[in-house]
């Protein structure tokens, strides 16, 4: 069902991807052109994005927020998102571990120049937030009837 | 065992997917994340907080016995059957994490609740060894 989501199939992109980070972790710095935009593994939230021929679709792996709080927003195909994340301030706790993220975040990703800024849609469920943008119109591929 | 079994399956999942890219099921049965926790204590008992993003409560499995505290889930996130992935952070859909326990948490009264993605437990002391203030009498 979402197997191919996670797996990350996504061919020579991805191969590119691991290749990048395998030189980084080698070199202690990227040795590939990166994009311009783009954040450090292990960034909060992760994400995850899928293609479809209608859609380009984006899940931020981002649990425990206020769907209120959360800010997206698209300028120029450059979507944003942004929010924070505090845990309850308790006073007489010991703490042994703190390995979730805490504070503010902050992400962008390029869309492709194909889609279009103002329909595209936001929703958060189960700690996922989820952005489609749709694609327009001209830029899916086009099945043309032989006469 | 399980993963011998998992390592022989691999090449004609790998052949699948260069085949069609979307809807195969080239999955990686051996991939399990352990997802981020925060630990704390106070008098009364331990609590855990787990992040689980696309978990709901009928994927999630907590089970607890005298020595250990195994929290298992799968997240579910609809998405259209033709879909490609173009870049995966998260490469499973699978989380696991194990905790041991200690005997003076009372196993048989964990509690568990989950929000957003979200998991909390609580597991109690026994009441017989909560910390007791021992009063200082004077004469």
């Amino acid at each position: 069902m979402f197997g191919s989501q996670f797996s990350g199939n996504g061919g020579l992109f991805q191969e590119f991807r691991s290749l990048e980070r395998e030189m980084g972790e080698l070199l202690g710095r990227w040795a590939w052109p990166l994009g311009i935009r783009s954040a450090a593994p292990g960034t909060f939230p992760p994400m995850n994005i899928g293609v479809t021929p209608d859609k380009i679709e984006v899940f931020f792996f981002a649990p425990g927020l206020e769907p209120k709080s959360i800010d997206v927003s698209v300028q120029q195909n450059v979507l944003t998102i942004a929010g924070e994340r505090q845990a309850p301030a308790q006073d007489d706790l010991t703490w042994y571990r703190k390995e979730r993220f805490e504070g503010s975040f902050h992400r962008v990703i390029s869309l492709p120049e194909d889609v279009e800024p103002d329909r595209i849609q936001a929703r958060y469920r189960d700690g996922v937030l989820y952005v489609a943008a749709e694609r327009s119109e001209s830029a899916k591929p086009r099945q043309i009837q032989i006469n | 065992m399980a993963n011998k079994q998992e390592v022989a399956r691999r090449p004609s999942g790998d052949a699948q997917a260069k085949g069609q890219g979307q809807l195969t099921q080239k999955q990686e049965p051996s991939l399990v994340l352990a997802p981020p926790a925060d630990i704390f204590e106070n008098g009364d008992g331990i609590g855990i907080v787990i992040d689980m993003p696309g978990v709901t409560k009928d994927r999630l499995t907590v089970k607890s016995d005298r020595n250990e505290l195994v929290i298992e889930g799968e997240a579910s996130i609809d998405m259209p059957s033709a879909m490609q992935s173009a870049y995966a952070e998260v490469r499973s859909a699978r989380y696991r994490r194990t905790f041991v326990l200690t005997n003076e948490l009372d196993a048989d009264s964990v509690e568990a609740s989950m929000k957003d993605g979200v998991l909390s437990i609580r597991i109690p002391k026994r009441a017989e060894l909560k910390p007791r203030q021992i009063e200082i009498q004077t004469t």
